[in-house]
């Protein structure tokens, strides 16, 4: 189902061509709010009929058939997109990097796999590659056999793909996790490299029928070569959201329909 | 204020001194040295390509963008800058800084070019003297100078200890051919030690706060970017200068940072602390200040007993000397009661006035509120 632009959609700068070409962004989430619906909506926009742009997907955390009974409920059959090589799926719940032949990590690897299909994708004209990971955590478990900070490098990596083939990067991260470890540097790194911060956070007030959390969207952006184009950069925006059983609903604190 | 940072990296150092060096502070929550980098690059091109600057050269050392990143912001400043150009020279250690890409050629790339990738950046001798040898190509081997721009120590951190980074840019500001350096660096990513190290080797240190700064710790920091609002992309530029003889001067602006770049603009003082406090008085139907004329009657007022500055001195009763005798008499009072003994002694009507507090002897233990019949 074709939908208007949403808050969410306006946070992200869609009502541009192309927002998201060449940017970064984190999604972060905790245990009392998952931040898994906003990539979610993301894979349905990349996958959207009106576009040729193309997903390759890290999924670290659920199988293929989790995403795809998700999306089919969103109105996007992941299958289809699959055969039209549209979506890379890339299963990593078995994976484990450990270190190679000629002292490789694992995830320079991993690097160097995307790197060739984005390469590949990015054949068609006037297409936009997105590359999405879920999630960095799980990636970083994954990593630990060869060195953490190759998770970092991995990242650092990947930002090259969005200067070399304006390809997009989103990744998700729980927020929470980090606050008691030694290594809170960790996070802050991540949020460092994004151009663009999405924070899924529960409301203050606690639990609630019909809102479920609210969604913080810093737009940091950079200089823009397009000279003053756009009016996105250092956006920070606030609004609530529910989830129904075919999409999302976001609102402004008061502004719930329901 | 900027602008006196960028005539200091302009103008470099004297003969026999250490090359001014700059250290630009940025926080998660006011992200923008990257801005401030851009426009003393700007600037710095500017005067090297006018011939204003002591360097004649710029090596830029790139570890957080692309240095396509840098060639189009500089083009977008109408300077162009192509293959041929002998003023600058990028050393890329963004693209490839762990040799994970498998390229025809290893190592840094032979020959006059004026992007040369860097695979190691791990090896900061080498990184150093690749550094020396992309300016002297520019400029030769004799006595002049380039400068040298560092996008983001953030990486060289992460890959180098402290102390061999430190050595780095110590042995850049020590090299007679170096005019001036700066370099960027995220506070919150780094412990206090490694931000204190940085700001000893340098000269001068900006950096950028947020209108509402974290008072401490990473996780703040975090919180801070969240509770920006609409002042996200605004706050204060201070500035650092050490001069030579060991005084420190302070100077600071506001910023604003939009599409174009950072924007920066004095703080208007003195006018806005009062205003900031007078904003603070909580608006209410009366008056809580007094005017001046107001001000002016309170300090004509003539105010009772011992206050009275008739321009003979006062003499107070303390109630520790003996009084003369059958004028009046001292008596126990109860606290909270003023005593009034009216003496006649014939000159007419006189108030002796004795202190309450006169009653109690000093460093007196007793709880004043014991005499109290509840």
């Amino acid at each position: 189902m074709d939908r208007s632009v949403n808050l969410l959609d306006l946070a992200l700068g869609f009502d541009e061509p192309s927002p998201l070409r060449g940017k970064v962004v984190l999604i972060e989430d905790c245990v009392e709010t998952s931040g898994s619906f906003v990539l979610h909506q993301m894979m349905k926009r990349v996958l959207s009929p009106h576009s040729s742009d193309a997903l390759i997907f890290l999924a670290f955390a659920r199988p293929f058939s989790h995403y795809d009974r998700v999306l089919r409920k969103l109105g996007c059959n992941l299958s289809t997109q699959k055969t039209n090589n549209r979506l890379v799926f890339v299963d990593m719940l078995m994976m484990k990097c450990s270190d190679g032949d000629d002292n490789v990590s694992g995830v320079a690897k991993l690097f160097r796999e995307i790197q060739g299909t984005v390469r590949k994708l990015g054949n068609v004209t006037n297409r936009n590659i997105t590359v999405m990971v879920d999630d960095m955590s799980l990636l970083e478990i994954a990593a630990t056999n060869s060195n953490s900070d190759h998770v970092l490098d991995f990242l650092h990596y990947c930002h090259t793909l969005t200067c070399e083939s304006n390809c997009s990067l989103v990744t998700l991260n729980h927020e929470d996790i980090y606050s008691s470890m030694e290594r809170p540097a960790y996070l802050l790194q991540m949020v460092c490299l994004a151009d663009i911060v999405i924070k899924a956070e529960p409301l203050a007030s606690g639990l609630a029928n019909d809102v479920h959390g609210q969604l913080t969207v810093v737009n940091k952006g950079m200089i823009s070569s397009k000279s003053g184009k756009g009016s996105s950069r250092n956006k920070l925006q606030n609004f609530q959201f529910r989830i129904k059983e075919n999409g999302i609903e976001y609102f402004y604190p008061g502004c719930s329909r329901s | 204020m900027a602008d006196s940072i960028f005539r200091k990296l302009r103008d470099g150092g004297e003969e026999g001194e250490l090359a001014p060096a700059l250290t630009i502070e940025e926080t998660v929550a006011s992200p923008f040295a990257l801005d401030v980098s851009c426009y003393l690059l700007a600037n710095l091109s500017s005067s090297i390509l006018a011939g204003k600057s002591k360097s004649e050269g710029l090596v830029l050392v790139t570890f957080s963008r692309s240095p396509s990143f840098y060639l189009q912001f500089l083009k977008q400043k109408g300077i162009v800058v192509s293959s041929s150009s002998k003023w600058i020279r990028v050393l890329d250690c963004y693209t490839d800084p762990l040799g994970w890409i498998d390229q025809p050629s290893t190592g840094v790339t032979e020959g006059p070019s004026l992007v040369k990738l860097n695979k190691c950046v791990s090896d900061l001798k080498r990184l150093f003297s690749s550094v020396i040898d992309a300016g002297r190509e520019m400029v030769g081997d004799g006595k002049t100078r380039f400068s040298v721009a560092i996008d983001s120590v953030n990486e060289l951190l992460r890959h180098s200890s402290m102390p061999l980074v430190s050595g780095l840019l110590t042995d850049l500001r020590s090299h007679a051919q170096v005019s001036s350096l700066f370099w960027s660096l995220n506070t919150d990513l780094h412990q206090e030690k490694v931000t204190n190290a940085l700001e000893y080797i340098s000269t001068m240190k900006a950096n950028l706060e947020p209108f509402c700064p974290s008072p401490d710790g990473k996780r703040n920091a975090l919180e801070n970017l969240f509770l920006a609002h609409q002042d996200f992309g605004k706050g204060r530029f201070h500035v650092r200068f050490k001069l030579r003889k060991g005084r420190v001067r302070v100077m600071s602006e506001e910023y604003h940072v939009d599409q174009t770049g950072i924007n920066l603009s004095p703080i208007s003082s003195a006018e806005s602390v009062i205003a900031a406090t007078k904003s603070l008085i909580p608006k209410v139907h009366f008056n809580l200040q007094l005017s001046e004329k107001e001000r002016v009657e309170k300090e004509k007022v003539i105010l009772p007993f011992e206050h009275q500055d008739h321009g003979k001195s006062t003499e107070i009763y303390d109630g520790r000397r003996t009084l003369a005798d059958g004028k009046t008499e001292a008596t126990p009072l109860s606290s909270g009661e003023l005593q009034a003994d009216v003496v006649s002694s014939g000159k007419g009507g006189e108030i002796i006035y004795f202190r309450d507090s006169d009653d109690e002897h000093p460093d007196s233990d007793e709880d004043p509120d014991d005499d109290l019949d509840i």
